[in-house]
């Protein structure tokens, strides 16, 4: 078989992709816009616990809320709710009966620092569980050192183990250190056949960014205009505000479309946004901020 | 969810399989005009006050046909008025004021745009038609730019040109054009005051409102009367201010004819010249570019200000191993521009300056179609009333049509190619204007070697249309010459001994 060859891909540069990202933020949400943003923001959002401390308990209050959200009024559920793999079993039983889905980091999550066949089987067994997602990790060791066919390789063999289970690729944007190769990262992910690729795992202090997810927008534009195949975008990490994910949206309506305004081709990964989405939704209403006090915590 | 279902999607249109509709639309976000104030009919503001004129011609909202106000039209006397109190000012107060007391007032009206920033740029979109979105996050905050870093020199002329001894000239007397209004005025009135001259200057007939404005801040700043004097008016009120004998020196920007026959009214005079013409720039992409941003690049350096922009990045010079790429792209792009209402503040693309305009671009585009190029133009809609247009591209066009060689000034992209980057500088080289050019690679040293052989004022690197107060602004061949902004912007109104 002969081994992977990164094809030729456009480079990208710094000044001008963080110029336009930074002009999607200038787009004027207001009113009913604003609504349905937040409504495509809760929609669209993984809810994410991914500690150490994570219990049964822990998770199945999550899930609770993911179904949820808001108590009192008609609210969207969320998309997903994101968990370690012991723990899918327990948000799988919680969430019985809603169309929520249960996706889990998988493959040595978050540095992937481990032996191959390991993170496959990490993979089987957190599907076997019943993860309908499974959220693996790039080893950045070896893609930064030009391994491009090994990167390529272990996403095709994480896709295969995953089965029926969709297959988010995490490229840990924070720690590739240029754009040109998150690009290069996202077209080796969507070669090997992910289903999705996500910025980031969360426990690197630089997350999601707009610039990195327009620089994937374009790989994944790219990738659909040279093979018909659409692929999904997930940024997670350090969104946080409800301001921010309608920058997000803005983003990926006018650089994708339309079609890729669905939880089935974008995500937002967060573990404290669902909250203040809630807050401004209840403005919206109400025209008054409420105390966070009156916004769960679980 | 309050988004409509794909199948309720009204206005799509499938780009290369991508989708840019409704699904999710921004409402309407317009800027409120309630707090701006004008006054219904404007004279001239002559040393240092506002006065009534003759023969009054109105003003119109570009994207309403609606009449904003009236303005006068100076003739001969109410221009030799305007000149004679800038004389006085000039011989009484200005030039022997201490620099560093000049450079106060120039530094209050810097601050006092800034303050007034919100009105001045809803001004600005009412009475031009650009979008609400830059004259906001553009042109306002290069006016106030431009006169806190003039304000600056003026009192470290001496600094400015080592070794030499300079002074100011006189009365400068300035003509400026439609399409940046209150910046060109800053371009012009900032370094001439700060150099100590003093100034008659004439907004574009269609684009008058805000000079009235600026002369309210001069009011305001308790600048000497006669140091600014503002005359409105057409091609008529400009000439007598060309062609009066008090003018030291003349400083006009707009179109290469206009400038030709000034240069001849002046000619053997005493009368110092600097002119900013028209331009076709070439925005010159190679195939090692960063596509998507330079893609990013040849919006902004087309579509920027509806394209009435004498700078614009018109000439789009594409290496033929990417062109179909460039273009697919570009179109992809503009399917996501919005065009409309110019105070919306999610408005990319306002209203085209005037009728005369609009007619102007719809006869070149129709000589381009007429000549073989060929034609596309994004699917949006426009507004029933006002002047607009769609952003337009033609490709398949060859350097001797007209759409490559004449300035259309207006929202509308020719597209050529090349092989080699020898071609590339020759065919960016092969017109009569020299004003800007863009150059898109990733590659340093192709950068830096075809920008040293294109012969414009302004050659932009992996960018376009970026201002700055620093930054010289000019151009080569029929695009004029002087430069203004920087230290070079000094220059033309001093005397350098």
């Amino acid at each position: 078989m002969q081994s992977y060859r990164l094809p030729k891909i456009p480079t990208v540069d710094q000044v001008q992709v963080e110029a336009r990202a930074a002009s999607f933020t200038k787009r004027s949400i207001k009113k009913e816009t604003k609504r349905a943003a937040l409504e495509m923001a809760i929609q669209m959002m993984d809810l994410t616990t991914l500690e150490g401390m994570d219990s049964e308990g822990k998770v199945q209050m999550m899930c609770k809320k993911a179904v949820q959200p808001m108590i009192g009024r008609p609210c969207p559920s969320v998309a997903a709710v994101c968990v370690y793999p012991t723990l899918v079993g327990v948000a799988k039983r919680a969430l019985e009966g809603s169309q929520v889905k249960v996706a889990a980091v998988a493959t040595a999550f978050p540095s992937g620092q481990s032996f191959l066949p390991i993170r496959l089987e990490e993979i089987r067994q957190t599907v076997a569980e019943g993860a309908d997602e499974i959220d693996m990790v790039i080893s950045r060791g070896a893609f930064l050192s030009g391994e491009y066919a090994r990167i390529f390789d272990e996403v095709a063999a994480s896709k295969e183990a995953c089965g029926e289970a969709h297959l988010k690729v995490i490229l840990e944007t924070g720690e590739l250190g240029a754009y040109d190769q998150v690009r290069k990262a996202s077209q080796i992910a969507m070669d090997a056949g992910a289903d999705f690729i996500k910025t980031s795992t969360g426990k690197v202090s630089e997350a999601a960014t707009l610039p990195v997810t327009l620089v994937m927008l374009e790989a994944v534009r790219d990738f659909y205009m040279q093979t018909g195949k659409k692929i999904g975008v997930k940024p997670a990490g350090g969104i946080r505000k409800a301001k921010q994910s309608w920058h997000y949206l803005v983003m990926v309506k006018e650089t994708l479309g339309d079609d890729w305004l669905t939880p089935d081709l974008f995500r937002l990964g967060a573990s404290s946004l669902l909250n203040d989405v809630l807050m401004q939704l209840e403005r919206l209403e109400t025209g008054h901020y409420q105390s966070n006090l009156y916004f769960s915590e679980d | 969810m309050t988004t409509k279902t794909q199948e309720e999607k009204a206005s799509t249109r499938d780009m290369a399989g991508l989708l840019f509709g409704d699904l999710w639309d921004y409402a309407p976000a317009p800027e409120s005009t309630e707090h701006v104030r004008y006054a219904q009919r404007y004279g001239h503001f002559i040393n240092g006050q506002f006065v009534d004129g003759k023969d009054y011609f109105p003003t119109i909202n570009p994207a309403t046909e609606e009449v904003i106000a009236e303005f006068a039209a100076a003739d001969e006397a109410e221009v030799d008025r305007a000149v004679q109190a800038a004389r006085n000012a000039y011989d009484g107060v200005w030039s022997k004021m201490k620099p560093a007391e000049r450079a106060k007032y120039i530094y209050r009206i810097g601050r006092l745009i800034q303050e007034k920033a919100r009105e001045l740029s809803i001004l600005e979109t009412m009475d031009g038609g650009k979008p609400i979105r830059e004259s906001r996050d553009v042109d306002v905050p290069l006016v106030a730019a431009h006169f806190l870093y003039y304000a600056g020199w003026a009192d470290k002329l001496q600094y400015a040109f080592p070794g030499a001894r300079v002074s100011s000239l006189g009365v400068a007397g300035q003509v400026i054009p439609w399409n940046f209004p209150l910046l060109m005025a800053a371009w012009k009135v900032a370094p001439a005051l700060a150099a100590g001259n003093t100034v008659v200057l004439k907004p574009a007939e269609t684009t008058p409102l805000t000079a009235m404005k600026l002369a309210e801040i001069c009011q305001e700043a308790d600048l000497p009367p006669g140091v600014v004097n503002i005359v409105n008016g057409a091609g008529r009120t400009g000439a007598a201010i060309v062609n009066h004998p008090q003018i030291d020196k003349v400083a006009f920007t707009g179109s290469t004819d206009v400038g030709k026959i000034i240069q001849r009214a002046i000619a053997g005079t005493h009368k110092r010249l600097t002119l900013e013409l028209g331009g076709k720039g070439a925005n010159i992409i190679f195939e090692d570019a960063a596509i998507d941003q330079a893609v990013e690049g040849i919006i902004q350096g087309i579509f920027f200000n509806q394209g009435h922009v004498c700078c614009a990045g018109s000439r789009l010079l594409v290496q033929e191993s990417v062109v179909d790429e460039v273009v697919q792209k570009l179109r992809i792009r503009m399917e996501s521009l919005r065009v409309g209402d110019p105070l919306d503040k999610n408005t990319d693309i306002g209203a085209i300056n005037s009728r005369a305009q609009l007619e102007k671009i719809h006869e070149l585009v129709q000589s381009g179609v007429d000549e073989g190029a060929k034609l596309y133009q994004s699917s949006c809609s426009l507004p029933e009333r006002g002047f607009f247009y769609r952003p337009s591209v033609f490709t398949e066009v060859a350097q001797s049509h007209r759409i490559a060689q004449e300035e259309i000034f207006g929202p509308v992209l020719s597209v050529l190619t090349f092989r080699t980057p020898e071609e590339a500088m020759k065919k960016a080289n092969n017109t009569p204007y020299g004003l800007s050019a863009g150059i898109w690679s990733d590659k340093g040293s192709k950068l830096f070697s075809v920008a040293g052989a294109i012969r414009a004022g302004v050659v932009w690197g992996n960018t376009y249309n970026q201002f700055d107060p620093a930054s010289p602004f000019g151009g080569y061949k029929e695009s004029g010459f002087g430069r203004e902004g920087g230290l070079h912007g000094l220059k033309p109104y001093l005397e350098v001994r």
